[in-house]
């Protein structure tokens, strides 16, 4: 494949076209075509019926007059037959999957959809299907399907159902709770329109990828079970093929060639075009970078003088690979100082680049990002270019960061405590006693009411707020000298949030430790921060002492900001239409 | 008579795990809406103030107590009875990018409502074209997915959406919380702007008391489940008469150093000062 695309397809192209430019489908589909095309017109390219045996032509070699492909045991033609085969084929693999659809999607919606009663018998009902031996349990049903292969094929798509009624199953239970199918229940759509618009629509890709797969495994069992010799000897099949080829290996082994090949091409084909379709539905997502190797820097920093602010960050710009091969920029020459022991806080509304600074000089942005140019200095020592080694020794220990999100950022399966231990013991030379000494310490500094029981929790027991407290306490143990906390108080409640500033305030003091603060909220700066730095569009707009800033800012951008804050004043005045067609 | 009359309203939710006892998240509220009214529904996480959104618009069962739109009971009512008020009762949720379909176009999702209150397709699509141009958007989103639209963007759809049909009441579920602030106060004052137009009420669910006073005629403050107090939202939101609704005022931070060193020192003052006596 071509790896330089030219200009990114924009949002919309249909899956089938992204199929059709992918060489895999298109040669699996081509296969598949050839085969049953073949097979359907069988009567047209053969002369010979598929039992039909003429003595003189037993086990006749390939190329004989009348049989191309030679023929078989019985002396029947081995071409007519595969055609013939590929028919066979071709309806088991209609009916198990039909069946498989019809049962399993069916089963899927309504067991999803509608209350936890339904959902626990269907899932019951599925899980005993499982529980079958399949191919097992359809030689012992042979008595009653006599031998039919079509019978026998729908008794394998029920077996195959629970698989696709487990997809679909789980996809509604995700998309059952999804806003807009409550949103179309509030305008008054009925379940079965839901189900139709809705639901469906998500469903569709998945199973349409399960159904390929299920089209060969169909021939494939098909002819397993022919290839035994269960069933109808009547029914012209690839498994009864290789099988009769099978017996005459040593004496023609060209007749046991022809139906496995064509056998391995169709299944595989399916196989590839399920593979194919999977790409073209779901994505095959960006390819995972490798991580630990540090930040991929595009231009070295030059070497500056050597002591300077705590923090200095010069002309940083960060930028990501777009789809066309060329780099986007998200941040362009930012630069900002943070003094020993200052409060400074980064502000923008979304997509300002804000958090993309802070992670920059963390050392975290993400693998796919390249640093295009300046410079980090903390305590006057460059950050940009040193490998994760050299920065995990200052992330933890000299340069301390908590998260928007607490409670992402705790491990579910692991106690809070030996959580917050294993991050002292990374960052200090302590003992585990002593960490375990410390961490009890820390969290009651933090504000946590029961310090023991706090640490026994798992991070599902505590609340969001003492959650924060709880990286606040990880992220302080060291006494680092700079903190970077990236929102820390915009998924908590108001109170909660006052309490935790209140707490970044103290602490700060105490420490004596320069924080970095990203956030969106201007009444948060105000409230913790000494300068303030306005960010739009990866720039910096403006940057001064807060108290300046808020009295008068300079930057338009941070004027309409300001401005668009609803404080105090702008309480609504005018009375309800109700009320007012009273006066 | 009001709009809207919700009495005595308890919700339950099933517990976890196996035979629990359910766990009741209301207990016991009464509000009102009248017609064209504002009446905000401010508290934090766990106060029940999305729930009660989502009993009045149906999506959740009420273990007791009434919900009357227009003096009818709408508590028990079945799906093909609800229907009917479909049309009178809308919602605009928080997230706008999951309260839109994304696989359908615009134009689709804003004349689903239509539809199903039996609106013809091209009656339906010259009303989508009057419901873009009503909250600012180009006739030619319809043709559009709302992947293609920003956040402030697609809660304008999300508002049309809810206009479709003329309701006379809309559960605006923190419509403004996942927004920008430049993109907060214009999405607001559609909203006021739409109101004024129209006469539709609004039913606001929200945690931040600064938008609530900006959109709200009254305001209802919940706490745990429990209604707090309720009032003229300029008394509410600036002087509060519960302690409770001033620790949740003077909690939020406002965009004044100094004003807010004052709200600081006021706020721990309050903490103190309720240490002893708990309250609620």
């Amino acid at each position: 494949m071509s790896t330089s695309d030219t200009a990114a397809p924009e949002a919309r192209v249909p899956a089938w076209r992204r199929l059709a430019k992918d060489p895999q489908a298109v040669a699996a589909f081509a296969v598949l075509f050839v085969i049953f095309t073949l097979g359907l017109l069988a009567p047209l390219v053969t002369g010979h019926g598929p039992n039909e045996s003429d003595l003189s032509a037993v086990n006749a070699p390939v190329g004989s007059p009348g049989h191309p492909l030679g023929a078989d045991e019985s002396g029947r033609d081995i071409l007519a037959r595969l055609l013939h085969s590929a028919r066979t084929a071709a309806v088991s693999a209609l009916i198990g999957t039909g069946v498989a659809l019809a049962i399993g999607v069916t089963a899927g919606l309504v067991g999803g959809y509608f209350g936890r009663r339904v959902r626990f018998a269907t899932e019951w009902l599925f899980n005993l299907v499982m529980t079958f031996p399949g191919v097992l349990l359809l030689i012992v049903l042979m008595p009653l399907t006599g031998g039919d292969y079509r019978a026998t094929m729908l008794i394998f798509g029920v077996l195959l159902a629970p698989g696709l009624y487990r997809i679909v199953r789980n996809l509604v239970l995700g998309v059952k709770h999804e806003l807009y199918v409550d949103a179309a229940r509030v305008a008054g759509l009925g379940d079965a329109r839901i189900l139709r618009r809705h639901v469906l629509s998500v469903v569709r890709g998945p199973v349409i990828i399960a159904a390929a797969f299920m089209l060969g495994s169909s021939i494939a069992v098909q002819s397993g079970l022919a290839f035994l010799g269960v069933g109808s000897l009547e029914i012209p099949s690839f498994g009864a093929m290789i099988s009769s080829g099978f017996r005459n290996l040593y004496i023609a082994p060209a007749q046991f060639l022809w139906p496995s090949l064509a056998l391995g091409l169709t299944t595989a084909s399916f196989v590839l075009l399920g593979n194919a379709l999977r790409d073209a539905l779901e994505g095959t997502g960006p390819k995972p970078l490798k991580i630990g190797s540090g930040q991929r820097v595009a231009v070295a920093p030059e070497d500056g003088d050597g002591e300077g602010a705590l923090l200095e960050v010069r002309g940083l710009a960060i930028a990501y690979p777009a789809p066309n091969g060329s780099l986007k920029t998200v941040v362009e020459d930012v630069s900002l100082t943070v003094e020993k022991g200052q409060v400074l806080g980064l502000v923008g509304e979304s997509g300002s680049g804000k958090t993309q600074t802070a992670f920059a000089t963390l050392g975290v942005l993400p693998a796919e990002a390249v640093v295009t140019g300046g410079s980090i200095r903390f305590e006057g020592r460059e950050l940009v270019g040193l490998d994760d080694h050299a920065l995990s020794r200052l992330r933890g220990k000299e340069i301390a960061y908590i998260p928007q999100e607490p409670m992402s950022n705790l491990d579910p399966s692991y106690r809070v405590g030996a959580q917050l231990v294993e991050g002292v013991r990374a960052a200090l030379p302590v003992s585990a006693r002593e960490a375990r000494q410390r961490v009890l310490a820390l969290l009651e500094r933090v504000g946590i009411a029961d310090p023991k029981r706090c640490f026994d929790s798992y991070p599902h027991q505590i609340s969001g707020g003492m959650a924060q407290r709880v990286l606040i306490a990880g992220a302080v143990a060291s006494r680092p000298k700079l903190l970077i906390a990236d929102e820390p108080t915009t998924a908590l409640d108001v109170t909660v949030q006052a309490e935790i500033l209140d707490l970044l305030r103290d602490l700060q003091s105490e420490l004596g430790m320069a924080v970095l603060l990203v956030t969106h909220n201007f009444g948060v700066v105000a409230d913790l921060c000494d300068r303030i730095a306005v960010m739009r569009e990866g720039a910096i707009v403006e940057s001064g002492d807060v108290r300046d800033v808020f009295r008068e800012p300079r930057h338009p951008y941070t004027r309409m900001l300001l401005d668009s804050i609803l404080d105090g004043s702008a309480v609504r005045e005018d009375r309800p239409a109700a009320e007012r067609s009273l006066t | 008579m009001s709009l809207l009359e919700v009495a005595d309203l308890r919700v339950a939710f099933p517990g976890r795990g196996f035979r629990a006892a359910p766990v009741e998240v209301l207990h016991g509220v009464s509000l009102d809406v009248a017609e064209g009214e504002t009446l905000g529904l401010v508290g934090e996480s766990g106060s029940g103030k999305t729930t009660i959104g989502r009993a009045v618009l149906g999506l959740v069962a009420p273990a007791s107590g009434s919900i009357r739109f227009d003096g009818r009971e709408t508590t028990g009512l079945t799906r093909r009875a609800r229907r009917g008020l479909a049309k009178d009762v809308q919602v605009v949720f928080q997230d706008p990018y999951t309260s839109l379909n994304p696989s359908l176009a615009v134009g689709d999702i804003l004349s689903e409502p239509l539809i199903v209150q039996g609106a013809k397709t091209t009656e339906a699509r010259s009303r989508v074209r009057s419901l873009l141009d009503q909250v600012g958007l180009p006739a030619g989103a319809a043709e559009r997915l709302p992947r293609e639209f920003s956040g402030g963007q697609r809660q304008r759809i999300a508002i049309a959406r809810a206009l479709a049909t003329d309701p006379r009441l809309i559960v605006c579920d923190e419509p403004v919380s996942a927004l920008d602030l430049s993109t907060q106060a214009l999405v607001l004052d559609l909203l006021v702007d739409i109101q004024e137009r129209t006469g539709v009420a609004y039913l606001f669910v929200s945690h931040d008391l600064a938008v609530i006073r900006r959109i709200s005629h009254r305001v209802t403050v919940l706490y745990r489940g429990d209604l707090v107090e309720t009032g003229p939202a300029a008394e509410v939101t600036s002087s509060p008469r519960h302690a409770y609704t001033r620790r949740l005022l003077l909690a939020s931070p406002v965009a004044d150093p100094e004003e807010q060193a004052r709200r600081r020192e006021a706020r721990r003052r309050l903490t103190e000062s309720s240490l002893e006596e708990r309250v609620i």
